[in-house]
């Protein structure tokens, strides 16, 4: 492996990897103030096809990508009334939305558009395009060399490699997310919101005590939650593919509850998480199989390491992984 | 002293929920411009109006019992089991080992090895959970999720590298031998004259199916051990202080319950498909959930919530078919009937049980 396919890969791992980050902090809002949330692959669905479905009725990425995240947001409130109004079983709600959002998706694709439950391509300004920092070498410097891309990319150093493919060419939300990982961990360790939200995910009773609102704040969590999944989802239909096609989100938001437990509920460790998940899944999308020193490992074990990783921590035998305390059980107000 | 009487929990809040479902659905089907009465119409002609139809509809709730049974077994133990699809995957893997390297003199005692067979491999991809679990304290649920993930890779592998027949394309195994071919409704019910459809796929494994619902019935409330997987449900607390072993307790139910959901494999793999093909569960095990929430974990009850669930599958596959309703119609009415009877139970169970207290007070 050359150097500049070692940097493709990393390149597609970042591009692979913000879904799953998006996906992981929303989880991790959401479960730091006590609400468990295995919907994530649901709402993610369901705003990656409400954001292709509009880009390509608006012909705006913008408009897509906002009604991705309010139908995120819909099915997150539907979470919220299910286990904080309801007191219901959340994991059995999570469920529930799962199914909602694959069945509602392709039903609406379908007598929308005709075309076998898929949104049509999406085009120009209906995408999330690439954007080029200054001094890479990009699609633009390509044609004004009258050259392949690829070609000007071999040719330039190192330095250049790095910056031109992985630095360079990610549609804004990429350098969105990343910059959501700091602010992350500024809102929840920096902030009274943030300490009140983390007390609430481990002691409902002492936040209600002190004169705070546990739903309010268990709300304002789960639509965080909505808000973050839903761009991830619009990410996945307008940026790294060009629409919608049926159960697209392929388990990503499992992987990205696996890292939401691999990163023990923090922010930081959450970009590491989700980063080594999408640097598997890279790996697996190039090399249909990876030969180590005679041992030849199938394309599947590679799909199914970042389950197998979750496993492994959970069963902490590499640290242990401890979730927030009242994660899971509705508060009730003692009268 | 009881909010309720009985018998509104039982089948008052289980009906409210499911006719909130219903009417949602009839939204749904209107959102998309259909009409709900005529989808109705075509679905009961088309599940229930024949012998046909009656065939796959039988055929889909075999499934449904088996993974809804599994389902509230766990649940009698407190415990979620959402790894139904890995578990009956794995068990689809025992039988068509045991269907395809050994040649069986008759398909009865092939039925016997193989549930055997399915029931082991469901059980042993439910274990590492149940310890983890037990012993660890890993959540049961992530776990199985993250299981029935490892399933599919474990079974692509499978199909793909070793099972598949050479110079076959399809990721599938070869087709099982006469030998092991199970009698389907129409073999069994023609020599007491009754005439059946002769390509329906519900088979014998439907009556073992009905023969689970029992033994379930009897393990939960008529044993011991049922008594422990019962009360380890209600208070772990009080288990550990009634000396009985949590760890012992977890084993086992979930054990039951991987079991219940490999056995499946008789019905999809062995009884129909006759072959091994990847996604051979199509979100049997997932159904199972919805099943056990609407029979309230009651034998029972998973067995009219298993035929109706055959009836809105084969119903749904009707109106993909005449009607241009695409069949993930019926994957919206499933999240709804979780959603309802799950999630939501306590939005139709509040007003009733302050219903209830009223009237009460106003006798007294």
């Amino acid at each position: 492996m050359d150097f500049l396919t070692l940097i493709q890969v990393l390149d597609s791992t970042v591009r692979l990897a913000v879904p799953l980050l998006l996906a992981c902090l929303a989880g991790l809002f959401s479960e730091r103030a006590g609400i468990f949330d295995i919907g994530l692959e649901g709402k993610m669905l369901m705003a990656a096809f409400f954001s292709a479905a509009v880009a390509a009725v608006t012909g705006n990425v913008w408009l897509g990508l906002l009604a991705g995240v309010a139908s995120s947001l819909a099915l997150a409130g539907l979470h919220g009334l299910a286990s904080i109004t309801f007191r219901g079983n959340q994991l059995i709600s999570g469920v529930a939305i799962n199914f909602l959002a694959s069945g509602l998706t392709v039903l609406i694709a379908q007598n929308w558009f005709q075309q076998g439950g898929r949104t049509p391509s999406l085009i120009g300004a209906g995408r999330f395009n690439s954007v080029e920092l200054p001094f890479a070498i990009g699609p633009t410097e390509a044609e004004a060399a009258g050259r392949p891309l690829s070609q000007l990319l071999a040719e330039a150093g190192p330095l250049q490699q790095i910056y031109s493919e992985l630095l360079s060419g990610h549609s804004v939300l990429v350098y969105l997310s990343f910059l959501a990982v700091p602010l992350t961990a500024w809102i929840l360790f920096g902030t009274r919101f943030g300490l009140r939200l983390r007390a609430v995910g481990e002691n409902p009773a002492a936040v209600d005590t002190a004169g705070v609102s546990v739903v309010g704040l268990r709300f304002a969590a789960v639509g965080i939650c909505g808000i973050l999944c839903g761009i991830a989802g619009a990410y996945l239909a307008t940026a790294l593919q060009a629409g919608f096609v049926k159960e697209m989100t392929a388990g990503r938001g499992f992987i990205a509850l696996a890292a939401l437990i691999f990163a023990k509920w923090r922010p930081w460790h959450a970009l590491s998480a989700t980063l080594l998940f999408g640097l598997l899944q890279a790996l697996a999308l190039r090399f249909q199989s990876i030969n180590l020193g005679g041992i030849t490992l199938p394309v599947q074990l590679m799909e199914a390491l970042p389950y197998i990783l979750t496993v492994v921590i959970l069963a902490g035998f590499v640290g242990k992984a401890v979730p927030p305390k009242a994660g899971g059980t509705p508060y009730v107000k003692e009268r | 002293m009881d909010k309720m009487p009985k018998w509104a929990d039982v089948v008052l809040i289980p009906v409210i929920s499911l006719l909130l479902a219903a009417a949602l659905s009839a939204l749904v089907i209107l959102g998309i411009g259909k009409d709900p009465v005529e989808a109705v119409q075509l679905m009961v002609s088309g599940a229930l109006g024949s012998t046909y139809g009656w065939g796959y509809t039988l055929y889909y709730a075999t499934n449904f019992l088996f993974t809804g049974l599994a389902v509230s077994v766990a649940y009698h133990a407190g415990l979620f089991n959402i790894g139904g699809e890995g578990q009956a995957m794995l068990g689809g893997l025992g039988v068509a080992l045991i269907c395809l390297f050994i040649p069986w003199p008759h398909w009865s005692i092939a039925l016997v090895v193989a549930a055997i067979a399915a029931g082991l491999f469901g059980a042993a991809w439910a274990a590492i959970p149940a310890y983890l679990q037990a012993k660890r304290g890993s959540h049961v649920v992530i776990t199985t999720i993250m299981f029935n993930f490892i399933a599919f890779s474990v079974m692509n592998y499978m199909l793909v590298n070793v099972l598949k027949p050479a110079g076959s394309m399809d990721p599938a195994t070869a087709r099982f031998g006469e030998n092991v071919h199970l009698p389907s409704l129409h073999d069994i019910l023609a020599p007491i004259g009754i005439s059946f459809h002769e390509r329906a796929p519900a088979n014998v494994t439907l009556l073992v199916a009905l023969a689970a619902c029992v033994v379930v019935w009897l393990l939960i409330w008529r044993t011991p051990l049922g008594y422990e997987i019962r009360t380890f449900g209600k208070s772990e607390a009080g288990t550990r202080y009634a000396g009985m072993s949590p760890l012992k307790i977890t084993m086992i139910a979930m054990l039951i319950s991987g079991a219940l959901c490999g056995m499946m494999a008789i019905n999809n793999v062995m009884g129909e498909a006759e072959r091994l093909v990847l996604n051979s569960t199509e979100g049997a095990g997932f159904i199972g959930i919805a099943v056990a929430l609407m029979g309230r974990n009651h034998p029972f009850g998973v067995f009219l919530a298993a035929i109706l669930f055959g009836f809105l599958y084969q119903g749904g596959a009707e109106l993909a078919l005449w009607a241009n309703i695409p069949r993930e119609l019926i994957v919206v009415i499933q999240a709804l009937v979780i959603l309802f009877t799950g999630a939501l139970d306590n939005m139709v169970r509040m007003p009733l049980e302050k219903l209830f207290v009223a009237i009460r007070k106003e006798k007294a």
